[in-house]
């Protein structure tokens, strides 16, 4: 079949990277814009996968690279939207790739530079559990699998507008001569037919509820930074530890709804955390059978394929116990071990629980720059900023050729993502076939 | 023949090989086994710099073997085959050596072990690959056409979506009218439309001249493989047969009629699907109304959440306060199934409705004696008694009874509750493992209207990737019967799980080989071992049975 037509998706993720890759199978030409120096997104950063327990970055890294070699897709890293205006058949897109300072078709990833470089900075992928050099990979198995100098903080370039010249390490060793430092943020215009947003979720901070004490507390974690402990790839190797003081928990508390379902906070649920909990908890036995975890929860919600039974496993076989009732309060005793009170629902007790670690199940929250790219697109948000559809098209946006998936909007699991994300493709194809510009 | 070069490239896969297997001591290890000029380690292969360090072994050292020892070939093998390829290697000239999932994992606690364990499997596997033969994927030729099986919102959809892509499909329905579970609502949740605007999309299907409609009709038979279906339909007067490229399921659920539960009579004990019914119709003005969700789901026999009960329940029980506001409403449930933002925020509306939510507990259900509900509540430590006019029970969603006999048609899984088993969980949702052949909607698992929809496109698109070209590729690694031993006795007729295999006009056994997945068990069986799987013939299976007993 004849396509001429060019679709554009944003999002590097496991949405935006099937969408991709169906798109480009169906023989449109592809610009995938991710803002990240990798794509990969969230799903990168987890350990394992529910309720197989699939390695996370095992079943991803093969599309990564499908999606870096197919010859249909343009990889667009370090990229983002600045602008969309409607032309006749087509949308104008602006698009701001910030500079790499290293050049992507020279590095070979061998990492003198990385040796070399003398500034740490907190690792941003490892949920800052780990410091990175200011040139680094974004992640191991990142795609594309080349350097990026974080300009803040590079010593040269942070004090190139103080006059002086000082450092340049990475220059003087990269074998390949890849740094090039006199690159530029670069302004590109494309003229897609159609435009599929997937730009994920965020996690919302829960420092914004004061009586979990989730920034003072160290033993007191968020779910995302508690996959990167545990993964084999993250900052402990996939030790899991606490982070006061380096010892194995054996007791670990898992609260639910931290920040969803929550009026104060997003009234909505989010989704996926009753079943990645009970994930988490499951890995925590396997990675040590004397571990004893509790899930503190309102509802437990777990409609998908294979969930419930997922639940009933890690009852019988892991040692995870459900408890209904929201915490109210996280102290610490002298050894900075948490010290839970709480309602127990089913014996209409108010009871207490020390437990070695905490792990917040921490809402899903719509990433920071989807304000102004909706309104440089023209589409409507609801009214927790997730991209507005309606349950009869789930994968259409208010404004036509826009098309949406993954988490977004609305919080949802892989499976779905991937779901939307074919349908988004489809969607788009019949879309920009029929939008041709002539 | 030419000179053999074998690489080995071991992967550490960060820790979780490595933390295991000391791997840079596997690859010098490797580095002495016979016809291996070069061998390394990597922290991942798989990453684009591992790939790129496989390119340039293959370039410098002239590499025409190649062997990974990491993970799995279920994920990865089609990546390293296609570095191959792309290096100008014959792909099966690729081998795998599991050193993760049948080392490092396994062995944790021996590591000793796990490591001569690990030398084990790769010297195995450099002695296979030095016999392995080159071999070629097989073109299909495409069928540019569908088969839908199913008339409901999720066929409907799907069907549109690859019409309107210009494609013809074939819709087949059982039933007289297409719209399936539609047509027996009153309204839909979240947003009380009424099933009529969905059923608007019946009149497009109807105008669609791509679509070619089979209502009152059911498949009798499916034989061939992708690209190349021949389907016969059995319509009232007649039986016709297609050919097709393609083929998605759509054939829905029902709901369960909870006969063995709460004292079910379909008069005032009856199901929400009934209680639609009743809406429509307008007659129901009971004065006490009690639902309770999870009748005969989440429990032993039936361990699955239906994922839609409780949203329409919840939905049913707006409309009647609407309709009566003086009604008394009440919903024992156990959880509140109500994830994501809109479905969230419905629950909360409803909440505000005076809609009265109690809890029951799995182990201490309500009892229905004497015209009244008693349900333990936990809070009280006591019964509460409810009267009733009205119950309504949330059951539900099942699989068709005759899933059973279209799995088999399609020769694909269901699961164990009878859904359809897709191919990944995770990441093939809507693939069957079968090339060809997908499945959306409630024939998969319980979904609501919308997923319905968004499964139904994801379908369109993964069938519209086949249809859109001429050709499809497929695997190279077939069966293959040495006609000079085959005595024709068909045992391997009979076992093959695909069908792979017939006899031709001359009564000589035939493998087809689009069908054939390379699964063995026609070789493991045939009694006169006139049956080689090409990748894995006898003598490559015995190099590394010799290598492994011949230790030094």
């Amino acid at each position: 079949m004849e396509k001429e037509s060019s679709i554009m998706v944003i999002g590097g993720g496991i949405a935006g990277i099937q969408a991709s890759l169906d798109l480009a199978n169906l023989g449109f030409h592809v610009d995938l814009i991710e803002k990240e120096p990798c794509i990969g997104g969230r799903m990168a950063q987890l350990d394992k996968t529910f309720p197989t327990n699939d390695c996370s970055i095992c079943i991803l890294s093969p599309k990564l690279s499908d999606c870096y070699r197919h010859p249909n897709i343009k990889l667009h890293t370090l990229s983002e939207v600045q602008s969309v205006s409607k032309k006749e058949k087509c949308y104008s897109v602006e698009v701001k790739k910030k500079a790499r300072f290293v050049k992507e078709d020279a590095c070979i990833n061998c990492g003198l530079c990385i040796e070399k470089c003398p500034t740490k900075v907190n690792d941003k992928f490892d949920m800052y559990l780990r410091k990175r050099k200011a040139i680094y990979l974004y992640y191991l198995q990142g795609v594309p699998a080349v350097m990026a100098i974080d300009k803040e903080h590079c010593l040269y370039l942070s004090n190139l507008d103080k006059g002086k010249d000082i450092c340049r390490q990475c220059e003087n060793v990269c074998p390949k001569e890849a740094i090039d430092f006199s690159q530029e943020d670069q302004i590109s215009t494309f003229n897609p037919n159609a435009i599929i947003l997937a730009t994920g979720f965020r996690q919302f901070n829960p420092s914004n509820i004061p009586q979990y004490k989730y920034a003072e507390f160290r033993n007191v974690i968020t779910g995302l930074e508690y996959e990167r402990l545990i993964c084999a790839s993250g900052p402990t190797n996939g030790h899991l530890e606490r982070l006061s003081d380096k010892k194995p928990p054996k007791k670990i508390a898992f609260i639910q709804c931290v920040g969803s379902r929550d009026i104060k906070n997003q009234k909505y649920c989010s989704s996926v955390c009753c079943t990645y909990s009970t994930k988490e908890a499951i890995l925590a036995n396997e990675h040590d059978s004397e571990i004893q975890s509790f899930i503190f929860y309102i509802d437990i919600r777990a409609a998908g394929k294979g969930f419930q039974k997922y639940i009933e496993r890690a009852k019988q076989e892991y040692q995870v116990n459900y408890v209904k009732g929201i915490v109210s309060e996280i102290k610490i005793d002298e050894n900075e071990n948490p010290i839970l009170y709480y309602e127990n629902i089913a014996s209409s007790e108010l009871c207490t629980m020390t437990v070695d670690l905490v792990v917040l199940a921490s809402a899903m929250i719509p990433s920071d720059n989807i304000e102004y790219l909706a309104e440089s697109m023209g589409i409507e948000l609801d009214e927790f900023n997730f991209i507005k559809t309606v349950p009869s098209e789930p994968i259409k946006t208010t404004r036509k050729g826009i098309f949406v998936c993954g988490a977004c909007k609305e919080p949802m699991d892989i499976p779905s993502s991937v779901t939307e994300a074919s349908a988004a493709a489809a969607q788009a194809a019949q879309y920009a076939s029929q939008n041709k510009g002539d | 023949m030419t000179e053999l070069r074998i690489g080995v490239f071991v992967c550490n896969c960060g820790s979780n090989i490595g933390s295991i297997i000391n791997c840079s001591e596997l690859a010098d290890y490797a580095k002495n086994l016979p016809n291996v000029v070069f061998a390394e380690d990597n922290l991942y292969t798989c990453s684009e710099t591992g790939l790129t360090k496989i390119k340039n072994g293959i370039k410098e050292h002239n590499l025409n073997r190649v062997v990974v020892a990491a993970c799995t070939p279920r994920t990865h093998e089609p990546l390293f085959r296609g570095i191959c390829n792309e290096m100008g290697l014959n792909p099966y000239y690729f081998e795998f050596v599991n050193i993760r999932e049948q080392c490092s994992w396994v062995h944790q606690k021996e590591i000793h072990k796990a490591n001569l364990k690990a030398r084990d499997l790769v010297k195995m596997g450099v002695a296979r690959s030095a016999r392995l033969e080159a071999l070629e994927k097989y073109q299909v030729e495409v069928t540019s056409s569908s088969l839908v099986i199913g008339g409901g919102i999720s066929g409907i959809t799907a069907a549109l979506s690859l019409a309107e892509q210009g494609f013809e499909v074939y819709l087949v329905e059982k039933k007289r009218k297409l719209g399936g579970m539609l047509n027996d609502l009153y309204r839909i949740s979240p947003n009380y439309e009424d099933p009529s605007e969905y059923l608007q999309l019946v009149k497009k299907v109807e105008q669609q001249p791509k679509i070619i409609l089979h209502t009152n009709s059911e498949i009798i038979s499916i034989e061939g493989y992708i690209g190349n279906f021949y389907v016969t339909i059995k319509g009232q007067n007649k039986v016709e047969s297609v050919e097709v490229g393609t083929i998605i399921v759509a054939v829905g659920a029902q709901v369960l009629k909870p006969v063995d539960y709460y004292n079910y009579n379909g008069k005032d004990i009856i199901t929400h699907q009934e209680l639609e019914k009743l809406l429509k119709e307008n007659k129901i003005n009971q004065k006490n109304i009690v639902m309770i969700q999870c009748v005969g789901s989440r429990i032993e026999e039936r361990h699955y959440c239906s994922n839609i009960c409780c949203m329409n329940a919840l939905k049913n029980a707006i409309i009647i306060k609407e309709r009566a506001p003086d009604t008394n409403i009440t919903i024992l449930y156990r959880d509140i199934n109500t994830p994501g933002t809109k479905n969230e925020l419905y629950y909360r509306d409803v909440r505000k409705n005076e809609v009265i939510f109690l809890r029951y507990n799995v182990n201490k259900p309500p009892v229905i004696e004497d015209g009244k509900i008693r349900v333990y509540n936990n809070s009280l430590k006591d019964d509460i008694e409810l009267d009733y006019d009205l119950v309504v029970l949330s059951t539900p969603l099942i699989p068709n009874e005759d899933n059973k006999a279209l799995s088999q048609m399609l020769k694909v899984p269901l699961e164990e509750n009878g859904f359809f088993l897709e191919a990944h969980v995770k990441l093939r949702p809507v693939d069957f493992a079968t090339d060809g052949l997908f499945v959306c909607g409630s024939a998969k698992w319980p979904v609501s209207i919308s997923e319905a929809i968004a499964q139904a496109k994801a379908t369109a698109a993964k069938a519209a990737i086949i249809l859109c070209k001429p050709r499809f590729e497929v695997e190279g690694s077939t069966a293959r019967v040495d006609t000079e031993k085959c005595v024709g006795c068909e045992v391997c007729i009979k076992i093959c799980p695909y069908g792979a295999i017939t006899k031709d006009d001359n009564d000589q056994v035939l493998v087809r080989n689009v069908l054939c997945k390379g699964c063995g068990l026609c070789g493991a069986t045939c009694p006169h071992q006139a049956i080689s799987i090409n990748h894995f013939t006898n003598p490559q299976i015995l190099s590394q049975i010799n290598a492994l007993v011949e230790r030094e």
